[in-house]
């Protein structure tokens, strides 16, 4: 109908997207252009070999974060599953491919049970999950407090082997997998009403009940995702360490609910995309690929150059949300001094 | 006569302090509008909600299509049929117009949602209400009358056997509530069944066929409409004899202009309203009509500061302001009273006393807080002059029914005493009676030399209050009409629709 008129609408709400891309861009040709070999296409293909398992954690994580909620358990759900990764290969003899399936089965039960917590006892998904995250983590130091390698055929196989692309680059089974794992969760969030129920809930909790949403379901289904992202990331993090320890992952939420954010995703839920999770993470693995290549710089530089990334990104979508605000329409008028707040 | 397709029987609930429905009985016949009657927190908006399963009834019984049922929550009320329209609007602001009409039932195509059909679909279905929008824009961007639109067209296309409508004409205008009445009387002559509730007598004698009245959350009785006169229904409403209506006839306007307050010399903004003429004098009312979408708002808005003006001059008494921000305009005494009271008015959370006294305190700034004896007064004259129920400061506004909310708001503003009041809509969806209390306390705001700029979609109501209405049209100022006497409804309505008289 009026294209003219919706096309400005649709790019405001692809700002932030487009902003990460702009930085991601921006990030890699700088590096290209001060270090030798790092403007190469295996540096970037080894951006998803380095981040997969970031990728599909934050993928899930993206999933809470859009129906409003947060996952503070992703890291600790990660350590377990490669814990018992490690467990049931090496300690029980499992085969591989059962081992996997059991983890995700354990990962999804996870998360959906604090889903279920969350919603029928209605508590604050941070509390709820921050248990979870505990939960997870003590499981892991009952289960072994050493380190244990994985000695499997199966894990082995798919560890070490690349997949040769054509132009000489070769990519790990992880980066397909979280790359597959993205295509499907674009698939699910714009293709599926499951994927829409997911934003009604961001946007609202009530008005999507009193649209008759099965906002429950759909409640309990994103941590089920988060949890089954989880399960598979920790997965990929065993491919890429070959053991399990239950200090693996600490803080790994962080950077997850980090990369989501700076992929202009609101935290406030309802607005959002995974594509910017993607970008986020590819942002974050391009500035420590970055750091490696310096050399000389502590790993710490990375945290310092995520936190200021998060101010800028949460300054911007403030700005972004404003302008919005002040643009729609007359009688939507929301003259915010109208009704003073106390800090006003 | 056929059998109703929901009826209700002894429904109680009780909420912490008030027993909001006690033993009401209700029944909706298929192929009817029904009214459903009541002054502000009689328990319309309760009943709805304990038939939609928002709440459980503490007692009572229902049967839909003869057999018993209980409805667990408003998505299992959606599957046994019950569309519903609730008072505040409640939709999704993040997700698209069209999106938000066929949430939860996407058209899918090859097992994945059909978006080009959702899009093509919702212009038709929006097409129907004569509105032509862009329907990938975020819903969050529209008045509220449009998302009051949006939201029943959501629930008329969901192929329901019963309609609930819980004030859905509130925020409408003439037009629209027109095109509205001629949808609702195509369902019904389908057969669907439609409860409809609205403060507009005249809307009910219009397309209503029965009427339940409701009184402090007791049954008064269901009549046919054709046998129950406007003065019998409110009385049943209210428990009186009907005095008040009449005397608003005498409330009629008298005219004890002062000193200039405000002017607009050719003030305007582009994309929002062209340049204005406008002054607004001590206690004057100074209306303004027009439709959805004239720029009623937009001029509000420009005399709030909420939008500064591009063009032309502002002048508050002699001296040329600009008035950029809202703080500019309420530091110089001009105070806004918002149509959408959920989203930019009140904190549901804090108590009615806590949010009365808000702007009066902001303005005091938080280091002179209001002395608490003379807090407890105004509080107390207010809540007995706009008659908010229940008449206790300590109550949650979140717990009020939609109509006392709104009085809340409106009190808010009023106590500040600012020199020029400007009310966007201050009676939208408040009673007959306390409709009358509010015009009374605007004609006495303007007889204590208070500027008042009032913008109301009912024509009567502008008609009645102001002493000139200005008339905007596709946000233009078409012609400013002083209130002489000789200015009926007609003649205003003419110059809305082909502009200057
Ligand atoms: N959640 C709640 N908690 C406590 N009291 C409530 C709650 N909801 C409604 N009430 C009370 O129940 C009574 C009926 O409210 P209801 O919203 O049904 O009124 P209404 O008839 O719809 O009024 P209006 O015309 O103003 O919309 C009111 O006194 C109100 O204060
Ligand atoms: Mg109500």
């Amino acid at each position: 109908m009026t294209t003219a008129l919706a096309l400005p609408a649709v790019h405001r709400r692809h700002v932030p997207v487009l902003v990460t891309f702009g930085l991601f861009v921006l990030a890699f040709a700088t590096g290209a252009l001060r270090y030798e070999n790092f403007g190469t296409a295996q540096v970037f293909a080894d951006l998803f070999i380095d981040n997969a398992f970031l990728l599909v954690v934050a993928i899930g994580m993206t999933f809470v974060i859009l129906s409003g909620g947060i996952d503070l358990s992703v890291g600790s759900v990660v350590a377990l599953s490669g814990m018992l990764c490690a467990v049931g290969t090496s300690r029980l003899g499992l085969p591989g491919p059962l081992v996997i399936l059991v983890v995700l089965l354990v990962g999804t039960l996870f998360g959906a049970a604090m889903g279920y917590v969350i919603h029928v006892f209605e508590i604050q998904p941070f509390i709820a999950t921050l248990a979870g995250m505990f939960l997870a983590r003590g499981l892991c130091f009952t289960i072994s407090e050493k380190q244990i390698s994985i000695e499997n055929g199966f894990f082995d196989t798919v560890a070490l082997n690349r997949v040769a692309l054509p132009g000489g680059v070769r990519v790990s089974a992880g980066a397909i997998i979280a790359l597959v794992t993205f295509a499907a969760a674009v698939y699910v969030l714009h293709w599926t009403r499951t994927g829409r129920n997911v934003y009604a809930i961001g946007g609202g909790e009530q008005s999507a009940l009193f649209m008759g949403l099965p906002v429950a379901r759909t409640k309990i289904q994103v941590y089920a995702i988060s949890g089954f992202c989880s399960a598979l990331g920790g997965v990929l993090f065993a491919f890429y360490t070959l053991s399990g320890d239950g200090l693996h992952a600490v803080g790994m939420e962080l950077d997850a609910i980090a990369a989501v954010v700076i992929g202009g995703t609101m935290l406030t839920g309802g607005s959002g995309y995974v594509v910017g999770t993607l970008l986020g993470v590819l942002v974050l693995g391009v500035i420590k690929t970055m750091l490696t290549f310096e050399g000389t710089l502590s790993s710490w530089w990375t945290r310092i150059a995520i936190s200021v990334l998060l101010f800028a990104f949460i300054a911007l979508q403030r700005l972004v949300g404003i302008r919005r605000r002040a643009r729609s329409s007359p009688s939507a008028s929301s003259p915010a001094p109208a009704s003073p707040s106390p800090t006003s | 006569m056929t059998e109703p397709v929901l009826e209700v029987t002894g429904i109680s609930k009780q909420f912490p302090g008030v027993r909001a429905l006690d033993g009401v009985a209700f029944r909706l016949f298929p192929g009817e509008i029904h009214a459903l009657m009541g002054e502000n927190g009689a328990g319309k908006s309760t009943l709805i909600k304990v038939l939609t399963g928002v709440y459980q009834a503490d007692e009572g019984r229902m049967t839909l299509d003869g057999a018993e049922r209980r409805v667990h929550d408003p998505p299992h009320a959606q599957r046994l049929g019950i569309s519903t329209v609730y008072q505040e609007v409640n939709l999704c602001p993040n997700l698209s117009v069209a999106e938000n009409i066929f949430i939860g039932r996407e058209p899918r195509k090859f097992g994945r949602i059909d978006w080009a059909r959702i899009r093509r679909r919702s212009a038709e279905l929006l097409a129907r209400l004569d509105l032509d929008l862009d329907v990938t824009a975020p819903l969050g961007a529209q008045s509220l009358a449009v998302q009051q639109l949006i939201a029943i067209v959501r629930a008329i296309d969901l192929d329901a056997k019963v309609l609930i409508l819980d004030e859905p004409t509130s925020s409408l205008d003439r037009g629209e509530v027109e095109r509205l009445f001629g949808v609702m009387r195509r369902l019904r002559d389908d057969g669907v069944a439609i409860l409809f509730v609205s403060h507009f007598l005249e809307q009910i004698y219009e397309v209503c066929d029965r009427v339940t009245v409701l009184r402090n959350g007791r049954l008064v009785g269901e009549y046919p409409i054709g046998e129950l006169g406007r003065f019998d229904l409110v009385s049943r409403m209210t428990g009186q004899e009907l005095h008040d209506l009449e005397q608003l006839e005498e409330a009629a306007p008298a005219i004890t202009r002062g000193r200039r307050l405000l002017a607009l010399e050719g003030a305007g903004r582009t994309g929002a309203i062209t340049p204005v003429d406008l002054e607004i004098h001590e206690g004057e009312v100074v209306g303004l009509a027009g439709l959805l979408g004239s720029g009623r708002s937009e001029l509000a808005r420009l005399v709030f500061g909420a939008e500064a003006a591009d063009t032309g001059r502002v002048r508050v008494g002699e001296e040329t302001v600009a008035l950029r921000t809202p703080r500019a305009a309420i530091d110089r005494g001009i105070a806004f009273c918002p149509e959408d009271r959920k989203a930019d008015g009140l904190v549901m959370d804090l108590t009615v006393a806590e949010n009365i006294v808000l702007a009066l305190q902001a303005a005091r700034g938080w280091t002179r807080p209001l002395p608490p004896r003379r807090r407890d007064e105004l509080v107390g004259e207010y809540i007995r002059k706009l008659r908010i129920q229940p008449p206790s400061p300590g109550t949650p506004v979140r717990n009020l029914s939609g109509g006392n909310q709104q009085k809340v708001l409106l009190a808010r503003w009023l106590i500040t005493r600012p020199r020029l009041l400007i009310l966007d809509e201050p009676t939208r969806g408040i009673d007959v009676g306390a409709k009358t209390e509010i015009q009374k306390l605007v004609v006495a705001l303007a007889g204590d030399g208070i500027g008042v700029l009032f913008i109301s979609a009912e024509l009567e109501e502008v008609l009645r209050l102001s002493h000139k209405v200005e008339v905007l049209r596709d946000r233009t100022l078409v012609a400013e009409l002083a209130n002489d006497g000789s200015l009926t409804p007609e003649r205003l309505l003419g110059t809305i629709a082909n502009g200057a008289s």
